[in-house]
């Protein structure tokens, strides 16, 4: 009961952040206020038991994206150009892809539902035997590290990738055939 | 009874740094809001632990509080330097 009633003020307190940050025009300000919106999805995430996205929701949304946000303030500047007009096609395509989503809620199977494909097909399999099939004593780890190892390493490899390639474009400076560094690329 | 009554306490804070957010007029109001906001989200997860009695969330907390700590920090660096691509071979000011 308790965590329900935190779970709707939460959410109202996300809309109240959505609507601000529709409204604010300082991009500063909008920014700041994506970080708080983060940071609420993660406590809701966290009510959902869902610890691990919380933490990733935490770190990626409150932390870089707000700081990497604040890297393109500084290259284009923190006031959005004024519009009031708004556009009726837009709205209307807006409203009919949210009400398609929520229509496809209705499918979905309850919070917690015991009777779902995904808790009677292979969450038993795991429970039960991945100790003694992997051997590993966290369930998390056996699934992600051996279950999914493939799965896991493909990603990892992908992210490494990202990783390279964010630092080479971020540079470092280039050096000039004399060792020193040039201006202009510092 | 007495962490659903605190639990509440702190979303009506949650709210109230929300507001503050949005009203506070200097950029530095603004800053003072997110980081107080985490501040209280870190309170959330540790008192949502004790509620639903599984205190190990606490750990969690911990490092909330540390990467709350991080965003501050770079954004009042970006606002004392102007930019964050800085590199060691000019500045001894430098991150990496």
């Amino acid at each position: 009961m308790t965590v329900t009633v935190i779970n709707i003020i939460l959410l109202c307190l996300l809309v109240i952040t959505a609507l601000a940050i529709n409204k604010q025009r300082n991009l500063f300000a909008a920014t700041m206020l994506t970080g708080i919106y983060s940071l609420i999805c993660a406590s809701l995430f966290v009510c959902l038991d869902a610890v691990d996205v919380a933490f990733t929701e935490a770190a990626v949304g409150a932390g870089i994206a707000t700081i990497l946000f604040l890297g393109t303030l500084a290259l284009t500047g923190f006031e959005e150009k004024t519009r009031v007009k708004i556009s009726i096609p837009a709205l209307l395509l807006v409203s009919i892809t949210g009400g398609l989503l929520i229509y496809g809620i209705q499918d979905m199977p309850a919070f917690g539902d015991a009777n779902t494909p995904v808790q009677t097909y292979l969450s038993g399999k795991y429970i039960d035997e991945s100790a003694t099939e992997i051997g590993v004593p966290n369930l998390v780890t056996s699934v992600l590290a051996s279950y999914r190892g493939y799965d896991t390493f493909g990603e990892t490899t992908v992210i490494f990738t990202a990783g390279i390639g964010v630092l080479m474009l971020l540079g470092r400076g280039r050096k000039n055939r004399k060792g020193l560094l040039d201006e202009d690329d510092a | 009874m007495m962490f659903e009554i605190v639990t509440y306490m702190i979303l009506f804070a949650m709210l109230l740094a929300l507001i503050s957010a949005i009203i506070g007029q200097s950029v530095y109001d603004k800053i003072l809001a997110v980081n107080i906001f985490g501040t209280i989200t870190v309170l959330f997860i540790a008192l949502f632990g004790f509620l639903t009695e599984r205190p190990e969330f606490l750990d969690i907390a911990l490092v909330y509080a540390l990467i709350n700590f991080i965003t501050t920090i770079a954004i009042l660096k970006f606002f004392e330097y102007g930019d964050m691509g800085r590199s060691s071979h000019i500045n001894d000011q430098a991150d990496i």
